[in-house]
């Protein structure tokens, strides 16, 4: 009893229960309220950019009014300004880059997953990243200088043979023998060829990073019961990577809607609502913003920041939009066996 | 009985038939179109004939597979040719950029004042011998150090505010950084144009192009660096804090050095996008020809700037020193890239 006495210790005078969460040690306080400042700044310097070109946009709207929308011509002399036909010159571009680069991006994620040697696997992932990284200039030159001069003759092949479909055509004959080449450079075809190539990576990477976690149970099962490898694939990665497919291809468009610098080398602006790809002259958001900034009133400027902003928000919910399909899909999800 | 056809095909091994038929239909629909095109029709085109010698190969190569296998293999094997096709054409493109690239700028490249001088005083009409990319090479290489610096320590700081820290705020944070991603080009230079340059009078500098970069690279790098922290496992942490450290003890001693090479990977792949973009620095600051080691006065040129305005200039050498600078850029872009892979393939090795 004495021994226990001793090791019992002194006696304590009420039975206060310890506490057992000591609080969080004076560094990590200092911790926690750096990283939390640090959090909000950042927080603060990219929240207003958005806010900042949203609040430009009340004097544009005050002065100009919905007709801002529907105005397809820019002349701030005249003061009449509206980005009609700039939107539909984006979407013209975006569109044409993305039926180009759609196909080219789930063919390659596709070989890279499925058909490449596995010792080339990660020199091809390489590659593809290396796309993604060059500078979008070095792709603007390459296709003002190597891909205009040539593929003005598919131009004019498209609207010889196609031509009786509206968005072909061209106001020019594409039978005479000397034809005129100059009706056929500075189109939206040609820009949106260049952006495709800045795109491409960018989808495909998304892509083959969900095909190559398709679940390897499931693949061998495909092949068990007798598939090619095509009956694999489409029995198995296709549907497990459809997700990433749509949303590789949304955040290709978001990127495509926002590219600057290959559409400003190649097009030649043309303020008009027109359809007509293959012909010379359209104009986008961005280059619009990239060649009037340098004389533009503070009005004018407040009307640039205006279209900027609506471009901005388009980019967004097409992001956004990409974003939920890629996390909806079934990546990370295995057949238990 | 003789049962010859019960001996076991090896699957893995691609047989006779498989190289025969695919080198055959390959040959025989080269020699069909050549006919047809050259001398039949008498069309013209490299990309026609190319286009036409596929077509007439998927014909010919189904058509012969049709002969002795059923349908899912002929249908497997048109596929088959349509990816190899999808991806050489892609990796073409590739080659193709990078080799023109660098053949049209070797003229500008072989000079030593290239990359030792600038272009002040020299016209544009100057032969080879004179002027060079030396005041854009500063220039990017300034602007670039500058947004690296404010970008960095702020990117990072958030992307562990955002996984240590945690609680709603840093959801708040997650989702405007995501958002931010979104942002073109162009609207971050507008945006520092219309404050710092209209708004506060800046004039148009290398400060503000750089501030216009650090827009560019905060959220990419914060997003990267928050999933290389995030792929950390939870058990070291945990580790960490049952040995007695407090959380930031553990942040700095464990996380962030098992997540370094992540984190390389992330900041030069922000650098190698900052030092290519052209849209922020084109409008925020001025091009020059002089050499200017000043960010707070007077314009900077920068690598890509130079680029756009030599080649939009019209003149041919003149067009030949941007593709110059274009090879050096490219070169630039390669050698970043090449640091990545090679920090990747040293953790993989170590592990």
């Amino acid at each position: 009893m004495s021994v226990i006495d001793d090791l019992a210790g002194p006696e304590v005078a009420g039975d206060s229960p310890r506490m057992i969460d000591p609080g969080r040690a004076p560094s990590d306080r200092v911790f926690h309220g750096v990283a939390r400042v640090t959090g909000l700044s950042v927080l603060v310097l990219t929240g207003s950019i958005g806010l900042f070109l949203g609040y430009q946009a009340i004097p544009t709207l005050h002065r100009y009014g919905l007709s801002f929308f529907t105005e397809s011509q820019w002349q701030p002399e005249l003061d009449k300004i509206g980005i009609s036909s700039v939107l539909v010159g984006t979407f013209e571009v975006a569109a044409v880059a993305l039926v180009v680069a759609f196909p080219l991006s789930l063919l390659t994620a596709l070989f890279i997953s499925e058909y490449a040697p596995a010792r080339l696997r990660s020199l091809l992932v390489s590659m593809v990243d290396l796309m993604a990284a060059v500078p979008s200039i070095v792709y603007g030159l390459w296709a003002f200088f190597l891909l205009e001069p040539n593929i003005i003759y598919l131009s004019r092949w498209l609207h010889r043979y196609f031509g009786w479909l509206p968005i072909f055509q061209v106001d020019t004959d594409p039978r005479a023998a000397s034809w005129a080449q100059s009706r056929y450079t500075a189109s939206a075809f040609i820009a949106g060829v260049a952006v495709a190539m800045m795109v491409m990576p960018l989808a495909c990477a998304v892509m083959r990073g969900v095909f190559a976690a398709a679940p390897i149970g499931e693949r061998e099962a495909a092949y068990a019961l007798g598939a090619t490898r095509w009956g694999m694939i489409r029995a198995v990665v296709l549907p497990f990577g459809r997700g990433a497919v749509i949303g590789g291809t949304m955040l290709a468009m978001g990127r495509a809607l926002g590219e600057t610098v290959a559409v400003l080398l190649i097009i030649s602006p043309a303020f008009d609502i027109k359809f007509r790809i293959l012909e010379v002259g359209t104009q986008t958001v961005s280059a619009l913003i990239a060649g009037r900034f340098g004389d533009a009133t503070s009005a004018q400027l407040s009307a640039l920041l205006t279209a900027g902003f609506v471009l901005f928000l388009i980019t967004l919910a097409v992001n956004t939009v990409a974003a939920i399909f890629v996390n909806r899909s079934r990546s990370g999800a295995a057949t238990e066996i | 009985m003789h049962v010859d056809e019960d001996r076991p095909r090896d699957l893995r091994r691609r047989t006779q038939d498989d190289v025969l038929s695919l080198v055959g239909s390959a040959s025989a629909s080269l020699a069909l179109v050549w006919l047809v095109f050259e001398q039949m029709l008498a069309w013209s085109g490299t990309l026609g004939f190319v286009v036409c010698w596929y077509v007439t190969f998927l014909a010919l190569y189904a058509g012969v597979t049709a002969m002795s296998h059923p349908r899912p293999v002929i249908v497997d094997r048109l596929v088959s040719a349509a990816v190899h096709a999808g991806a050489g054409v892609a990796g073409l493109a590739l080659a193709s950029t990078v080799i023109y690239t660098f053949v049209q700028g070797r003229a500008a490249l072989g000079h030593f004042n290239f990359y030792t001088h600038d272009m002040f005083g020299v016209g544009p009409q100057a032969p080879l011998t004179q002027g060079g990319i030396w005041h854009a090479i500063v220039g990017s290489f300034i602007e670039v150090g500058i947004a690296v610096c404010i970008a960095l320590p702020l990117g990072i700081g958030t992307a562990v505010f955002m996984t240590e820290v945690g609680g709603r705020l840093s959801r708040i944070v997650r989702t405007v950084v995501e958002a931010m991603t979104a942002l073109p080009d162009i609207l971050a230079g507008l945006f520092i144009y219309t404050t710092l340059i209209i708004g506060l009078g800046f004039e148009r500098s290398g400060f503000a192009a750089a501030m216009a970069l650090t827009v560019m690279m905060l959220p990419i790098i914060a997003r990267s660096a928050e999933v290389s922290l995030r792929i950390v496992p939870g058990g070291l942490r945990e580790a960490g804090m049952a040995l007695g450290a407090s959380q930031w003890q553990t942040v700095r001693r464990i996380v962030l050095p098992t997540a370094k090479a992540g984190l390389a990977t992330a900041l030069i792949l922000g650098v190698a996008r900052a030092v290519g973009e052209t849209a922020p620095v084109l409008i925020t600051s001025g091009a020059s020809t002089l050499t200017n080691y000043n960010p707070f006065k007077d314009p900077m040129n920068s690598l890509p700037l130079f680029i756009f305005s030599a080649v939009r200039s019209g003149e041919p050498l003149y067009i030949a020193r941007g593709f110059g600078a274009a090879s050096v850029l490219l070169g630039l872009v390669l050698a970043l890239f090449l640091t990545t892979r090679f920090l990747a393939r040293d953790r993989m090795t170590r592990r």
